[in-house]
């Protein structure tokens, strides 16, 4: 009886691996159809502009990790090791960019600094100068820094839990022991947060490399740039395909350190100390006390405010504001809300799953489950769909009676099944490293007193788990309003969001409508980012 | 435990709702839209429609390339109705994947001009032309002499260098324009004209149509190539920005004295797996209807493809002086020589 549960729960696991896996498998297996057509293709690209994709991917990366690794690191360290005025707001504002879409900080920015807009026309005017007299955002510097602003969080984040678990306390012991305060820093602090600084520099690394919005608008030309062209002007999706299979190479290295690095952090988690709130972070006056003050305010100030006000100049000076239906602005509102909460609902459902049987049956099948699983979210959101679409398509062809192909897209299981294989890795994260934090003598007391299988993952893991599951269902349900490629073609009719609607203004190019949908994404967006900084700081 | 029941028995219920509260599955009067305009103003189009036919639009927006992959993977289960693309080579190629119903309509046929819809077998045709959108070239009024910008080729003359200004050469605005060029020229000299553009760009080429205006008022480059529509959108608008840069950029309607300005071509099809083409070809005869036609003149700012209409654009008209020469290539060649184009593009180093 015991046996044939545990069966059925493994075949559950492998179908849902499988399922959830199968978009990035039919890119691998793209390989396969190797013919003369794609085969050209390639060469050509290869002989001309890929070398310049690859350089310009691989710069793009490497000042991406160098703005996040010290902005993220900086304001991490900042925040714990420090006290200064106005430390405790900042803890949660240095979250706020987590709301902002990267392409919403994109449009902001250009709008409003590039050469025809406000700034440099009114310095030109002010100071009858001709020209240029500031340099261009449009390029790979600009999308660095707008990629910089738009992820640090996630290494702040990670890096600011490791730091506050335990470098205090340490820090105190070194300070006890003589050491200056910048050897207590690059010695004792900065060695701690080394795992979730890597752990967080991976996750900014997948998302610039699966972006497509902010270079497109930039007109840089990343990797991903070149898997788009091949797809949709050269008109070959095994082009495209094998093209992204490199882009999953590099994927899987990244995740290979992400996880590493990971696994180290859980191992330093695990062994939370409970003395650490004796020791206080060191209180900062005179000028230390303005320059932590101020390296902490300017990432908020560039990576939030000022975007948010750039929008809020677009929306008032647009002529069209006013035009704008109220009615199905709620609409959009709601529609990308219960989108979101449903597979933020059935990613933490399926996450659980997944990390309740590694937890319990910790073996090669349940490994490789959660390494396929968690491949999706680097994965360019456009990819997925054509890696989802091909074996539908194929299926349809072989069997049209089944209609495959309309319940996909009339319903919202092909669009659900999208989002699913990109954000199950990130529920999956929290409900690990929720996981770690429950000691394993824990499971075994429960299996002394009689307790095994689901009814231990019920009633011991649920209630303390109920935390992680929160944030991971809060940043799923962000991730999925702020999706747009998937969202795009896979949507069922008359189902339109707020990130559908402010791509298809900005693509109008009506900038200053698409405003209202852009912030209003923001303001959504709060909601998750302040619950989140509040789990954080009462756990 | 009880708690989680509830929370996943409203889940259940909200899918459940998502899934089957789609009219797709009533029984009314529906047809089905894949579109890819993406003009906010359409919305009154379809409203009226609805309004005079009693038949409900639902629609998808999505990009050309978003809705063909989608046709592909529906396949025969498709439920889209019709089908609505905004570039030339695009409805060309949909009509070679066979994706489109080749339809007979007395009312499309007489209203809509050979050359702007596909050609007609003894099934019908595939696909019709529903508006065009001119390519022109916008120059700096204080700084570009007319005469040196209006033809195509001065775009890559020597005399021109620094001054240009255009969006990426992969949209499909530029690759249909590169396209007809390569017809006109042949490849060697295009590619040299494309070569030559390279080499006269004030800045690698990013942004959209507008943004190129933009730059051309603010001083930043002297000539760019725009879709007329984001010019007279700018002429049209209240805000004062917007029409001191309209204000401080003369427009060309290029090879008025060769072969014609080059127009892209909006259009719209019936679907190949469409369960109620009666009702399709209804909606398609319905765009070409005097009301909806002045909507795409008037709401839009493209032009309408029916000939005798009434323009009252004021944009439109300023821009134009009444008519203009269009060119006339084969659509089929400009989509058959989008891959040609792009391999161009990537060898003499055009983003």
């Amino acid at each position: 009886m015991v046996f044939s549960a545990r069966l059925f729960l493994r075949c559950v696991l492998v179908v849902l691996a499988l399922w959830l896996a199968l978009p990035v498998l039919t890119v691998l297996f793209s390989w396969g159809q190797w013919n003369s057509v794609s085969a050209s293709i390639l060469a050509e690209m290869a002989s001309t502009v890929l070398p310049d994709y690859v350089g310009t991917s691989l710069l793009l990366c490497a000042l991406v990790s160098l703005g996040v690794i010290s902005m993220g690191t900086v304001s991490a360290a900042a925040v714990t090791l420090f006290d200064f005025p106005m430390r405790r707001s900042l803890e949660w504002a240095l979250l706020l960019p987590l709301a902002m879409p990267a392409y919403v900080v994109a449009y902001a920015y250009t709008d409003y600094l590039q050469f025809s807009g406000p700034l440099q026309t009114n310095i030109r005017v002010a100071f009858g100068l001709e020209g240029r007299v500031f340099p261009e955002v449009r390029n790979v510097w600009g999308a660095a820094c707008v990629f910089t602003l738009a992820l640090y969080p996630y290494v702040y984040l990670l890096a600011r839990t490791a730091l506050s678990e335990r470098a205090n306390h340490l820090m105190e012991a070194a300070r006890l022991l003589g050491a200056p305060l910048s050897r207590r820093i690059f010695q004792v602090a900065l060695p701690l947060a080394r795992p979730a600084i890597a752990a967080g520099t991976a996750l900014a690394l997948m998302e610039t490399l699966a972006d497509f919005g902010v270079s497109s608008y930039f007109g840089i030309q990343t990797f991903t740039a070149g898997i788009y062209k091949a797809w949709l002007v050269m008109d070959n999706r095994i082009a495209a395909a094998q093209l992204a299979t490199v882009l999953l190479i590099v994927v899987v290295a990244l995740l290979a350190t992400e996880q590493r690095a990971q696994s180290r952090l859980r191992f330093s988690s695990a062994r939370v100390d409970r003395h650490g709130n004796e020791s206080q972070p060191m209180k900062l006056r005179g000028v230390s006390a303005a320059v932590v003050w101020t390296l902490c305010v300017l990432p908020v100030l560039c990576g939030f405010v000022l975007p948010v006000l750039f929008m809020f100049r677009a929306l008032l000076q647009g002529d069209a504001a006013v035009d704008l239906p109220w009615d199905r602005f709620m609409q959009w509102s709601l529609t990308s809300l219960s989108l979101g909460g449903m597979t933020a609902l059935l990613a933490v459902g399926a996450a659980l799953l997944l990390a309740a049987q590694a937890r319990l049956h910790p073996n090669w099948l349940t490994r490789q489950a959660m390494g396929v699983v968690s491949l999706g979210y680097a994965v360019p959101g456009a990819v997925i769909v054509v890696g989802l679409l091909l074996p539908v398509g194929w299926v349809q062809a072989t069997w049209p009676q089944s209609g495959v192909g309309f319940w996909l897209t009339a319903t919202v299981l092909g669009l659900v099944w999208a989002y699913l294989v990109r954000f199950v890795a990130v529920a999956l994260q929290s409900v690990q490293s929720g996981y770690a934090r429950v000691p394993a003598s824990l499971d075994d007391s429960a299996r002394m007193l009689g307790t095994s299988g689901l009814s231990l993952v019920r009633r011991v893991h649920w209630p303390l788990l109920k935390k992680p599951l929160a944030a991971a269902t809060l940043l799923v349900l962000v991730d999925v309003m702020k999706e747009l490629p998937a969202t795009l073609v896979l949507r069922p009719f008359n189902t339109d969001t707020l990130a559908v609607m402010a791509y298809q203004l900005a693509r109008d190019e009506r900038l200053g409508e698409a405003a209202l949908p852009s912030l209003a994404l923001v303001l959504v967006g709060l909601l998750p980012v302040i619950l989140l900084s509040r789990t954080l700081r009462r756990s | 435990m009880r708690r989680t029941l509830t929370v996943l028995s409203i889940a259940a219920s909200a899918i459940s709702a998502a899934l089957f509260s789609s009219s797709v599955w009533a029984d009314e009067q529906v047809i089905n839209l894949y579109s890819a305009r993406h003009y906010p103003t359409d919305e009154a189009l379809y409203n009226d429609f609805t309004k005079a036919t009693g038949i409900k639009i639902n629609r998808v927006d999505s990009d050309d390339a978003g809705i063909i992959a989608r046709l592909k993977a529906e396949g025969s289960a498709s439920p889209a109705d019709v089908i609505l693309l905004v570039d030339a080579a695009r409805l060309w190629k949909g009509e070679v994947d066979g994706m489109f119903l080749p339809v007979k309509s007395k009312t499309l046929e007489t209203a809509i001009p050979a050359q702007l819809r596909s050609k007609a077998t003894d099934d019908g045709t595939a696909w019709f032309g529903l508006s065009t959108r001119a390519r022109v070239v916008v120059y700096d009024k204080l700084k570009v002499k007319r005469e040196d910008v209006d033809t195509y080729e001065e775009l890559a003359d020597p005399k021109n260098k620094g001054k240009l200004c255009i969006r990426s050469g992969s949209h499909p605005y530029n690759l249909s324009l590169f396209g007809a060029m390569t017809e006109h020229l042949g490849p060697a000299a295009t590619e040299a004209w494309l070569k030559g553009m390279v080499d006269n760009m004030a800045r690698s080429p990013k942004g959209g149509d507008t943004d190129q205006i933009k730059a051309v008022a603010s001083g930043e480059c002297g000539i760019a190539v725009t879709n007329t529509y984001y010019l007279a959108r700018l002429m049209r608008s209240t805000n004062p920005a917007d029409k001191a840069v309209a204000e401080r950029v003369g427009v060309v309607f290029p090879n008025q004295q060769s072969w014609g300005t080059h127009v892209n071509v909006a259009g719209g099809a019936v679907a190949r797996y469409s369960k109620n083409p009666a009702n399709a070809v209804k909606f398609l005869e319905y765009l070409v209807s005097p009301e909806a036609q002045n909507h795409f003149a008037n709401g839009n700012n493209e032009w309408p493809v029916v000939k005798g209409l009434k323009l009252d654009n004021p944009a439109l008209k300023a821009m134009t002086g009444g008519n203009f020469k269009s060119e006339l290539v084969p659509i089929s060649a400009v989509g058959m020589n989008q891959i040609k184009v792009q391999q161009m593009l990537d060898r003499v180093g055009f983003k």
